[in-house]
């Protein structure tokens, strides 16, 4: 095909990061194209069936999947302006002559030029090597929630969750709504790392939480029958007898990592930072990296909840709509910097905010 | 030093998500207004800081001071709280009661929020569970409500006013 589309503002990514990236920039007026490799938009807020926290600017207080009905409902209301396209992956960059390629489908391929990019990209899952971990039964947490949340597919009946993050706490909790028996949460660290009242939460169900524990074994032959748990010293060091424990999945919620594969590709300068989760842009308050017509927001500038990327993406947004020269309202941004910072105010917020300051520049030499 | 307490444990139990002691963001009413007071008073269970406030935003009385910061642990003015039970269904974290001391001489009521099926009629005799999961009573239902209209339910359990501050769940029998 030698066709290349064209658009004002490229938008890659249609979760919540990149859904307030569109609608902000199409608000000011921009014309906006989004490219979301899901086949439907909204990325992981649609299997997000707990209410979210934040402020009610943030939507506090709303389950997930409602978030991204407002947020599709707010990009509507703006007419023709933002044009999605689902079931596409943009699959490189050319930064010579600003081409982006993408693929709809299996065969269906094209090309992008656009003016300005905001790369909305999210983050991949971890996992943690333990014997027998590509068994059938063993599954990722994103997995879990897409098959009980998105599709009604009860997973299986008795689970290890592996991990004390928000994301683990949460998906246990969604397994005991769905019914599913949760074993134990195990979890390396001494402490839970995720909010304590979702730890709580599950607590009180009857669900517990090991700290200082790991999987070190999946068992079954063709198909997982069980795990085995093992105590940790605080060197992470195995200690105490292995446990098996009878299950037929094992949820793994150990982590994310930033999906940052366009922005190497584009050559933006970048830097691994341990409290952002791997390898990230810099980026200026606008958050616009160091190629100048590439802005960035939510999990791919680094892992943080969903409320703070929707506040990222409306910056990027905004700010790339500026950039495109239109009309844009200064306070607006001034706004979205002072809910960042209230949303990065508390503990988990220290790291973070340690972490942007390796990152983030003053302003990009003209 | 002279410490009898297992202060290890405790620590541990904290750190896994069960509360062990009443401290900041996580009191229990005055006892001699509680025990007098129809309708009862919130009980939060929200000891550490979250950016999150719709404990405030949402309490219609006013009773749930400002936060100044939205990462601020919840303090309640009991003069202002009439026990009406918005915050059990709009906390996020669940982590929201109403514990109403009243009720008889020996029993208290608890509304509890309530995201699991099936859901329990009133009437029906329910497992009361403490912090930790574990079955500490039996409890009636009086009332199920969904005050947001959201899916959160808010269930009013009869339990053992001596376990007041030990049952924080339930289980449905079938």
């Amino acid at each position: 095909m030698k066709k290349t589309f064209e658009t004002d503002l490229l938008v890659i990514g249609g979760g919540a990061a990149g859904l307030c990236a569109a609608a902000e920039a199409a608000g000011a007026g921009a014309n906006v194209t989004v490219i979301e490799s899901d086949l439907h938009p909204g990325g992981q807020l649609v299997k997000q069936t707990h209410k979210f926290f934040g402020s009610r600017d943030e939507y506090a207080g709303t389950r997930g999947y409602k978030i991204a009905e407002i947020l599709l409902d707010e990009i509507k209301s703006l007419g023709d302006k933002v044009d999605i396209r689902c079931n596409s992956t943009v699959t490189g960059y050319y930064p010579e002559d600003g081409v982006f390629t993408v693929m709809k489908g299996e065969d269906e391929y094209y090309r992008i030029k656009a003016k300005k990019a905001v790369m909305a990209t999210g983050a991949q899952e971890r996992m943690i090597p333990f014997t027998n971990n590509d068994l059938p039964g063993v599954y990722g947490a994103g997995a879990v929630q897409t098959l009980m949340n998105v599709y009604g597919v009860v997973p299986g009946k008795k689970v290890i969750m592996v991990g004390a993050g928000n994301i683990g706490l949460i998906v246990s909790y969604q397994l005991a709504q769905a019914g599913v028996e949760v074993a134990a949460v195990v979890e390396a660290m001494p402490k839970i790392g995720g909010y304590w009242v979702h730890a709580a939460k599950i607590r009180r169900l009857g669900i517990p939480i090991l700290l200082r524990h790991t999987v070190v074994e999946a068992t079954g032959d063709k198909v997982l029958d069980g795990a085995v748990i093992q105590e940790l010293d605080d060197k992470f060091q195995l200690i105490g007898e292995p446990v098996k424990v009878d299950c037929d999945i094992i949820c793994m919620a150990v982590g994310l990592t930033p999906t940052t594969e366009l922005f190497w590709q584009a050559g933006c300068k970048m830097q691994f930072v341990p409290q952002l989760c791997g390898y990230v842009p810099f980026r200026d308050k606008t958050m616009r990296t160091s190629c100048p017509d590439m802005w960035v927001a939510g999990d791919a500038s680094g892992i943080e909840e969903a409320s703070a990327a929707m506040v990222e993406g409306r910056i990027a947004g905004h700010s790339a709509a500026a950039a495109l020269g239109l009309k844009t309202d200064a306070k607006k941004f001034d706004e979205y910097w002072t809910r960042l910072d209230h949303l990065r105010a508390g503990e988990v917020g220290e790291k973070i905010l340690a972490g942007i300051g390796q990152v983030l520049v003053s302003g990009w030499e003209a | 030093m002279g410490c009898s307490c297992n202060c290890l444990d405790k620590e541990k139990l904290f750190n896994s998500g069960i509360l062990v002691e009443h401290s900041t963001g996580a009191v229990l009413p005055p006892k001699e207004a509680w025990e007098k007071k129809k309708g009862g008073y919130a009980v939060i269970e929200c000891p550490k800081r979250i950016p999150c406030n719709p404990c405030y935003t949402s309490c219609p009385t006013g009773a749930v001071l400002p936060f100044a910061d939205i990462n601020d642990t919840p303090e309640i003015d009991y003069e202002k709280c009439t026990g009406c039970g918005i915050c059990v269904s709009r906390c996020p974290g669940l982590a929201c009661f109403v514990i109403d001391l009243t009720y008889s001489d020996d029993k208290a009521v608890i509304k509890l929020p309530y995201e699991l099926i099936p859901l329990p009629q009133k009437g029906a005799l329910v497992k009361c569970l403490d912090r930790t999961g574990k079955e500490a009573a039996c409890g009636e239902v009086i009332a199920v409500t969904e005050p947001s209209k959201d899916r959160t339910y808010v269930v009013s359990v009869v339990i053992p006013k001596a376990l007041a501050d030990d049952i924080r769940a339930i289980k449905v029998v079938c």
